[in-house]
């Protein structure tokens, strides 16, 4: 029968142990190394832009002189923007999650549904661009102007709003509605004073980061044709409008030919940044205040 | 006393009204929510319609099987001509870059995350990577172009201004966070018992990992891959500005290339009027795209169920 070498096992283990630091390094700088490049993409934005931020910038208006360009109408033209895209995505997407926990009963349809809801998030965004651009701009003959990019936006972050207030309706206890049933509540009387309230801040901590997602959007705006031009600052939902994102594009575009503008478009992606830096953390600020654990 | 009867009965009639159209109300709440809920299947349908419909404009004029074989794609030349192929290369290849990049660093995130970070140390990395994610695509894409492009002209002399290297690169920094928080998902879904029993006979954390983690956690690494190849299919800022419009059918990952969505772009930016070949051409292109990405996602979804469960 052969002996354990203990000097032999020592060896094999050292080597081993040695082995497994090395990898636990190596994996650690790999998770290091993209929060290293977030660090130098947000050096880099700040070092280009944070000369050219300034009051005037935020409030002025569109010019071709780097000197005297500002965002105003990209600004106004996001709220605009989010003015059609909020409540719409919010009725849509509540309204659709309360059917399909709620309502709708177990089986195929519901399966099919929440499949294709599934899939719809998954399309990329110039898909949803182009969708925008055939029905709301070419077909109903609205023209590119807030209403048609607000409607293209809200279908785009539909399906990420439905599924968060999925989730958000699945976290109101099992004994809260029977409860309100045994009281003699109906359904609708039991969604509306015991599950809404309950699911409230979940949903709106979902719906203000879907919203950080279309604020962010480019592309479907691009495709829907929002031009280069110098735009009026848009007055209501019926004007044509630029956001933050497209006006970031057209000035790196043309960065080449004028240096400045890349400065301007790292000053514009700060400002968007703080924006949605501040939705993230109202968000975050409403799911740690007012969510309550069931247990 | 007669008076007072009277009464009741009265009210009585009258809450019954008011309960049989409360009742007639709730009755109408399932119809109404499922309108809203159709919106969605609405939307699934419009996007397969619109595609397919114009689609077939555009290969009336061009044959399908130019479409998907011609190298040349010169859509406003007097002689126009309508090959895909190009737009193809240009997508895949900045996807295999990006995945190149993403996949190592990611797997070895979520890794370092799932089973050596300690639990402090997670609570901090976890968020700060999820910011990577939540950065709008337009700014990956000024990073790319006017930082990655520019640095990477100091290693490759011969870089183009607009070149396919670094917005794959930039793409696969991108998807870094969805392969890491993704796969870590799926390892932490392996049971601690089996890892703790590994470990309990003296098994290095490295072989818990390679022989015991990521086995159990195949299904969910891979579906993570699948959904970030099809997510950096579909991403269209980055290579629009950092790749440039010119329509190669090259592999030199050195020159500027044309991916499917910034040909998209490039179309609806321009003045293509309504009805012809090059407009219709935008629809043969995203249904293109639409399918790639489609197939993408089911196949995503088909390897996490179809291996899930294993340890359940």
């Amino acid at each position: 029968m052969r002996q354990l070498n203990p000097v032999l096992v020592e060896k094999r283990t050292n080597k081993k142990i040695i082995i497994n630091h090395i990898a636990k390094g190596l994996f650690l700088s790999a998770t290091l190394f993209a929060l290293i490049v977030l660090a130098i993409l947000l050096y880099r934005v700040c070092a280009d832009g944070i000369a050219f931020l300034n009051m005037d910038f935020v409030t002025g208006k569109l010019s071709t002189d780097p000197e005297k360009a500002g965002i105003f109408g990209a600004i106004i033209g996001t709220l605009w923007l989010m003015l059609v895209v909020a409540p719409v995505t919010m009725i849509l997407g509540v309204a659709t999650a309360i059917y399909l926990e709620l309502y709708a009963k177990q089986g195929k349809v519901r399966d099919f549904i929440q499949m294709n809801i599934g899939n719809l998030a998954g399309v990329p965004s110039i898909v949803y661009g182009i969708l925008g651009m055939t029905i709301f701009v070419r077909t109903l003959q609205l023209g590119n102007i807030v209403l048609a990019g607000g409607l293209t936006m809200a279908l785009l972050i539909l399906p990420i709003t439905i599924v968060a207030s999925q989730e958000a309706l699945r976290t109101v206890p099992n004994y809260m509605t029977e409860g309100s049933y045994g009281l003699g509540a109906t359904k609708w009387q039991t969604i509306q004073n015991v599950i809404l309230p309950i699911a409230l801040p979940g949903i709106l901590t979902g719906a203000i980061l879907s919203l950080s997602r279309a604020i962010g959007e480019t592309a479907p705006l691009v495709v829907i044709g929002i031009p280069a031009l110098l735009i009026p600052i848009p007055g209501s939902i019926f004007d044509k409008f630029t956001v933050l994102p497209v006006q970031i594009y057209y000035w790196t575009l043309d960065s080449t030919m004028v240096r400045e503008y890349a400065n301007l478009a790292a000053a514009t992606i700060i400002v968007l940044l703080i924006v949605l830096f501040l939705l993230n953390a109202t968000a975050i600020f409403i799911r740690n205040k007012f969510e309550k654990t069931f247990d | 006393m007669s008076d007072k009867q009277w009464n009741v009965r009265e009210l009585m009639k009258q809450e019954t009204a008011i309960q049989r159209w409360k009742v007639k109300g709730e009755k109408m709440i399932p119809t109404l929510l499922f309108l809203f809920t159709s919106i969605s299947i609405l939307t699934t349908i419009g996007i397969i319609y619109i595609l397919f419909s114009e689609s077939v404009h555009f290969f009336r004029e061009v044959p399908i099987w130019e479409f998907f074989t011609s190298t040349n794609l010169k859509p406003l030349s007097e002689n126009p001509s309508f090959g895909v192929l190009p737009l193809l290369v240009g997508t895949f290849t900045a996807t295999i870059i990006a995945l190149i990049v993403a996949i190592p660093i990611g797997l070895m995130s979520a890794i370092y995350l799932s089973e050596y970070a300690p639990k402090k140390l997670r609570k901090v990395l976890k968020p700060a990577l999820e910011i990577l994610a939540g950065i709008p695509t337009i700014v990956y894409g000024f990073f790319a172009f006017t930082f990655v492009t520019p640095m990477l002209k100091h290693i490759i002399p011969g870089l183009e201004s607009t070149n396919i290297l670094s917005p794959g690169i930039v793409m696969g920094i991108m998807i870094i966070p969805m392969i890491a928080s993704l796969s870590e998902d799926a390892m932490n879904a392996v049971p601690t018992a089996v890892k703790d029993g590994a470990l309990a006979m003296g098994a290095t954390r490295l072989e818990v990992v390679t022989k015991i983690v990521i086995p159990g956690a195949l299904s969910g690494i891979v579906a993570s891959i699948v959904l970030a190849t099809s997510r950096a299919i579909g991403e269209t800022m980055i290579v629009t500005i950092a790749s440039g419009s010119t329509k190669n059918f090259t592999f030199d990952i050195t020159q500027s290339m044309q991916t499917m969505t910034a040909y998209i772009v490039e179309v609806t930016g321009g003045d293509a009027p309504a009805g012809s070949t090059i407009y219709y051409s935008l629809y043969a292109v995203a249904l293109t795209l639409f399918v790639f990405t489609l197939l993408m996602n089911i196949l995503a979804n088909y390897i996490s169920k179809k291996w899930k469960a294993q340890y359940e």
